[in-house]
């Protein structure tokens, strides 16, 4: 049971859904594949789809927090949405919650940078 | 009171973090935890391997980490050891968001998520020799208090 994760680009949104298990062993790859991903031409901001996550610990948040702070340096935003209640408790914990922006579901997420699904 | 134990050591490998806590939590199911209870246990199996992983070992893959289990009634004690260069200051390692190797987006929060998870946590650790991680956790204590 790894991580997998699927990247789609939603107008000029970066679109991250990760499915399986985040921790310590499985942020190294999933980091690698994010800055790739990143990189893109034309990406503005970031819309992270936790569903699937059916493990996370502390190197979870840490490979998350990274990525925001990276983000947040150039001016763009990150949104986390459709935490299951184990990972809710992680980002409570540590206080994430306090500094990233989070949302219920990937739909709304999407909606908050205009981006409108048909 | 039967105590029914088991042991197991394994390589300090980041791809034996995920064997850890599922090996752990399949010991303990016989407890027959709730998916919550089962999901801490894991989760703080996860943390304390990745410390000796990391901190313990300076992610060496070539040395061995040993985890002890111990289940009586409703209780679970588990015993996460490794042979790695300790910790100078246990109680610095310990304060939330605290991290040795911010390099590596490590979040500090390995500890506090222990101690939050589990009811008790004591962190025995000398430097050169290793570190030892033991933690206590009662299950279904609202269901035990009400019968």
């Amino acid at each position: 049971m790894g991580l997998t994760v699927d990247y789609e680009l939603k107008e000029t949104i970066l679109l991250a859904r990760l499915n399986g298990e985040l921790d310590h062993h499985t942020a190294s790859d999933l980091k690698e594949s994010w800055q790739l991903a990143l990189q893109q031409p034309g990406i503005k901001h970031m819309v992270l789809n936790l569903e699937s996550l059916s493990f996370m610990d502390s190197s979870g948040l840490g490979v998350i927090l990274g990525r925001y702070k990276e983000l947040k340096a150039e001016g763009r935003e990150m949104v986390v949405c459709s935490l299951t209640p184990a990972v809710d408790r992680l980002f409570q914990l540590s206080g994430l919650f306090k500094i990233i922006r989070f949302e219920e579901n990937e739909r709304y997420a999407l909606e908050t940078f205009g981006v409108v699904l048909s | 009171m039967n105590t029914n134990m088991m042991r197991f050591s394994f390589s300090s490998q980041s791809r034996n973090e995920a064997f850890a806590r599922v090996t752990v939590a399949s010991f303990v199911s016989q407890l027959d935890p709730t998916m919550d209870e089962l999901t801490e246990i894991k989760t703080v199996v996860s943390e304390a391997v990745t410390n000796s992983i990391i901190h313990g070992y300076n992610s060496d893959p070539d040395q061995m980490i040993t985890i002890i289990c111990a289940l009586s009634d409703d209780e679970v004690e588990l015993i996460i050891q490794d042979e790695g260069v300790g910790i100078p200051d246990v109680e610095e390692a310990m304060e939330p968001l605290y991290t040795s190797k911010p390099d590596l987006e490590r979040s500090g929060m390995g500890f506090t998520i222990m101690e939050n998870f589990m009811d008790h946590v004591y962190v025995h650790s000398r430097e050169g020799e290793g570190t030892t991680v033991t933690m206590n956790k009662q299950f279904n204590r609202s269901k035990a208090m009400s019968q």
